[in-house]
């Protein structure tokens, strides 16, 4: 029988999966393997170095780069506040003394013998990593982080932006592929993440983002509304460090797109539950997709995912995400070994898709995605 | 593994290019005396989760090999090496830009002198360029190692100031580093490499600032004078500390390269061999662009300078919103031949992006991603044209007394009356349902003025022959020029001001079978059907016009079809115009298309 390597988004009910929380910098790790965490609790701490500045002394106190060192009233590594005498020159006869103030709080770092700078730094910041979702501690990457095993449901996006946020799963839509609009999100919606249907306009978003709400999860946006948001128009799709208070993850695409069913329901089923979010998305080699995770252990049928999922063959269930069938979903009918000419002339590895009115039409292979759950 | 090889007994060549997320292989047989292509693989690319070993999809894409060719190249996992029979392989080569590619941030004193220096450097290994760092950027220092910090990439190339000059202003530069005190951006227990290749006289100031925190290598200064510009010693360093460090860190690299018999290339740096290699054999100029799903590469040789830009994020997939950005809607619509809704068109380019291994299966969505590709060509281009500059057009200014107050640049190299060749590669163009859409694509995009040849790469081998080449030139020309350059055709425009209405070119040209003569008007574009073949002919320059002989000048030359054609462009160049109201535009965008067969005519 014919299969063929397609790419798919996870839309599970219940799967293990691990997640890798690692610190940019070495640091502490602060759990131990077997810690059970909650999604706030923080697994590793840093300190990055602070920031920096330089001053020429010699060029302040008016002095040759080699006396520089003479001139300085700090040592290395010493701390020193804003506004305090760090270097003098030596004047005329002990008069006519210049000096230099420091510009920041922090400490002296070093000074060139050949530039005449000095270097300060400002106090180290901290950088705290947390267990985005409950689990238990499975190893530790000593100083560097750790991975946390989870199990529950996982639902990928396409597309998100806005970081890492946690909250309880809402529906503000009756379906799937419902329009929201603004009068159906209020203060309960508050610090919680909202499940949208087919399509979310920009003004409702910037009405999610004034009420507080973490996260929304919606099938289609406008990619100029995203534009508005992000102000610039996002050329590559590496997203994540977004600072807008919100997550969003789009599950379909650009566009008005219904959500795709099995998505909607999973969220349907787990409304009222906790659940973390990410928006982060990287389409690049590596792939990231955005995500919600919702940590239960409700007996339902588990399902871990393996490479031959991604194989579609005849009978597979697919969805086509590309014009001119976007976003509809059918059977695979069959895969045939040639190469067929479209309507672009481009010859392409095919599938027979059989959709769910009935109709069969010929789509090429690339413009298909699994549907995993 | 050795990068000598004695030509004479090689018989059997292999070679694998590892992609982002394709790993393509081709087999290379002497076939009469010759050396030809015979077998092309390909298989995913494994350096992601769950198999993080490059060498499997390397594997499978020579397995795949083994199924076309009947030929048996491995004993369990190892290639049998040399040939014997219907056994094995001679050479075994391969390039790489797994993982992002090499990523570089450079720095110089002054940035159009040896910041500049610095980036033709990293670029020509084949390198990305996140940042140069300069002396005089305009930042200030904390921004710089706020930058540096934020970046964190794969290697840093340092230069700065002539060999004796001052050093101050170098050390400044390092100490810049220092401060930052950078992490590689592939693994965290390692040091970063940097390469000082500046003033010599700032060595050890140099290594006792970064010699302790960072992997430090020194070589010969990139600029020993002002007058001189000394790339080699850099880039070589780049490529050895390229094997030695990022790939290293890439999974399962180190076991592919005891497998191969010449250093493993970043792939850049071997499409940017092949192109010098054929502008110094045929002693012609060249410009070859390949653009792929995240960036394009554009390389040229002009008076036998190679210059390699790379445009990050002006690609076909990955990167495609960037080109709609960078090029603003109108610029892209003015090659659609239709009126399109905005909201629409930047929904569906935007779910190109974000599902970027699609492909358009109706003539309308080739339609855009033809328009899109030629903004991402002309973008690309526009930007290697600033950058390839003549060295020589600096020196009278860089030898005046305040070298550091200069910031202008030399003349463009890029003389495009002067260009013999230009090669388009990669999938937009090597895919294109028609060779008539890549020639117009590339015309479109360059604007080729006078007499040029165009052709296009078969299949995407060049990165694979440019690796061969630096291990068996005869063999990598041989297949670069049969079975890798498809010669599409030639193209007469004529440059200069002109009138609606006004003749743009007269021709007469000598086919084999037949004689044609004519004019071309401005606005018109005629295609003449010429397989590749040389004929005698003969173009005379409308009133005013230039075709490369000087204004009214004409040419008595000859002149090569290819599987396209020869292609009479007289839409003008110095200006070129695309008429901007809507009915016209449509009117003559249709005109052009039906001239020369660029798309079936009964759809949209």
């Amino acid at each position: 029988m014919a299969q063929s390597y397609t790419p798919g988004l996870k839309v599970l009910a219940n799967t293990p999966s691990e997640k890798v929380r690692q610190l940019p910098l070495k640091g502490e790790v602060l759990v131990e393997v077997g810690d059970s965490v909650s999604a706030d609790t923080v697994v590793a701490s840093t300190h990055i170095p602070g920031n920096v500045q330089m001053l020429n002394v010699a060029r302040q106190l008016n002095v040759e780069v080699e006396a520089v060192a003479g001139c300085m009233l700090v040592k290395v590594d010493e701390k020193i506040q804003k506004g305090q005498v760090i270097a003098e020159s030596k004047g005329l006869f002990g008069y006519f003394k210049t000096q230099l103030k420091s510009p920041i709080d922090g400490s002296f770092a070093n000074v060139s013998n050949i530039t005449g700078q000095a270097l300060f730094s400002e106090p180290p910041i901290a950088i705290e990593v947390d267990a985005f979702t409950a689990g238990t501690i499975k190893e530790i990457m000593p100083q560097e982080g750790v991975i946390v095993n989870s199990k529950g449901a996982l639902i990928q996006g396409i597309l998100g932006i806005g970081g890492e946020s946690h909250g309880q799963i809402v529906l503000a839509v009756d379906s799937r592929d419902e329009v929201i609009t603004k009068d159906k999100l209020n203060d309960s919606h508050t610090g919680k993440i909202v499940i949208a249907g087919s399509y979310l306009p920009l003004d409702v978003f910037t009405h999610a983002q004034t009420l507080g709400i973490n996260g929304i999860v919606v099938g289609g946006f406008d990619y100029d509304a995203l534009s508005s948001i992000l102000g610039y128009n996002l050329g590559v799709a590496v997203t994540g460090s977004e600072e807008l208070g919100i997550s969003l993850m789009i599950t379909e695409g650009f566009g008005e797109i219904a959500m795709a069913e099995g998505t909607f329901n999973l969220f349907k089923e787990f409304e009222g539950k906790f659940a973390s979010i990410n928006g982060s998305t990287q389409i690049r080699a590596g792939v990231i997709r955005p995500e919600v995770m919702i940590p239960h252990t409700e007996d339902i049928y588990s399902t871990e995912l393996k490479e031959s999922d991604m194989i579609i063959s005849e009978n597979s269930p697919v969805r086509v995400i590309r014009a001119p069938y976007f976003g509809k979903v059918g059977t695979v009918v069959s895969l045939p070994a040639p190469l067929v000419q479209m309507e672009s002339e481009t010859m392409a590895r095919v599938a027979e898709i059989k959709f769910e009115g009935g109709d069969i039409v010929t789509i090429p292979r690339a413009n298909l995605e699994m549907i995993l759950h | 593994m050795s990068n000598k090889i004695n030509g004479d007994n090689i018989n059997v060549i292999m070679a694998t290019d590892c992609g982002s997320t394709t790993t393509k292989s081709i087999l290379i047989q002497k076939i009469d005396d010759e050396y030809r292509l015979t077998h092309r693989g390909e298989a995913p690319t494994t350096v992601e989760a769950p198999f993080e070993d490059v060498t499997r999809g390397v594997l499978n894409a020579i397995m795949e090999l083994e199924e076309l060719s009947g030929r048996t190249i491995l004993k369990g996992e190892d290639i049998q090496s040399p040939a014997s029979g219907d056994d094995g392989v001679d050479i075994y080569i391969s390039t790489s830009s797994a993982g992002g590619g090499l990523q570089m941030m450079v720095g110089g004193v002054v940035k159009s002198m040896t910041g500049e220096s610095a980036q033709r450097a990293a670029l020509g290994a084949g390198a990305i360029v996140m940042d140069v760092l300069a002396s005089n950027d305009g930042r200030l220092y904390h921004e710089k190692v706020k930058r540096i910090r934020q970046l964190r990439p794969d290697m840093i190339l340092l230069s700065g100031g002539i060999d004796g000059g001052t050093v101050s202003h170098v050390v400044e530069l390092a100490e810049v580093l220092e401060a930052a005190n950078p992490k590689p951006r592939l693994g965290i227990n390692y040091k970063l490499p940097v390469i000082y290749a500046g003033n010599n006289n700032a060595q050890d100031a140099i290594k006792e600032r970064l010699g302790e925190i960072t992997d430090l290598t020194v070589v010969d200064n990139i600029r020993p004078t002002l007058e001189e510009e000394n790339l080699q010693p850099s880039r070589d360093k780049i490529h050895d500390l390229f094997m030695e460090h990022v790939m290293a860190q890439a999974p399962g690299y180190k076991k592919l390269m005891g497998w191969t018999d010449a250093p493993i290339m970043p792939t850049p740096g071997a499409v940017g061999e092949i192109i010098q290699k054929i502008a110094k054999q045929d002693n012609i100029s060249v410009v070859g662009v390949d653009i792929g799903g995240a960036t394009t590469d554009v390389f040229s040789v002009f008076e036998n300078q190679f210059n390699r830009t790379v445009s990050a994020n002006l690609g076909m997939s990955y990167s495609i919103c960037n080109v709609l950005a960078e090029a603003s809607i109108p610029n892209v619509a003015r090659w659609v031949p239709y009126e399109m809704d905005e909201k629409g068109l930047t929904n569906r380019i935007a779910n190109k992006m974000i599902r970027p291994t699609t492909i358009p299966q109706s003539l309308e969505a080739l339609k855009i991603e033809q328009a899109i590709a030629r903004e991402a060509l002309r973008l690309s281009f526009e930007q290697h044209k600033e950058f390839a500059v003549n060295l020589k057009g600096v020196q009278q200014e860089r030898t005046i007394s305040d070298t550091f107050e200069q910031s202008s640049s030399g003349e463009t190299l890029v003389n495009m009356m002067d260009l013999d060749l230009l090669v388009g590669s990669g999938g937009v163009l090597s895919h294109a349902p028609r060779r008539e859409q890549a020639t117009r694509m590339l015309i479109d995009s360059f604007l080729p003025e006078g007499i040029t040849r165009l052709a296009v790469d078969s299949i995407f081998m060049m990165p694979q022959l440019g690796v061969l080449s630096t291990v068996h030139e005869k063999a990598a020309v041989e297949v670069f020029e049969k079975d890798c350059l498809i010669e599409l055709g030639s193209c007469v425009a004529p440059v200069g001001k002109f009138k609606d209405g006004q003749v743009m070119l007269t021709y007469e040209i000598n086919l084999p079978n037949e004689k044609v003569m004519g004019e071309i008007l401005a606005g018109q574009i005629k295609l003449i059907t010429l397989e590749y073949v040389g004929c005698s002919a003969v173009f005379i320059p409308g009133n005013g016009l230039d075709l490369g002989n000087g204004k009214n000048e004409s040419i008595q030359t000859e002149i090569h079809g290819g599987v396209v054609g020869i292609l009479l462009d007289g839409r003008g160049r110095q200006p070129f115009a695309i008429p901007t109201d809507m009915h016209t535009r449509v009117e003559k965008l249709s005109e052009w298309s039906l001239a020369t067969n660029e798309y079936p005519q009964e759809a949209k």
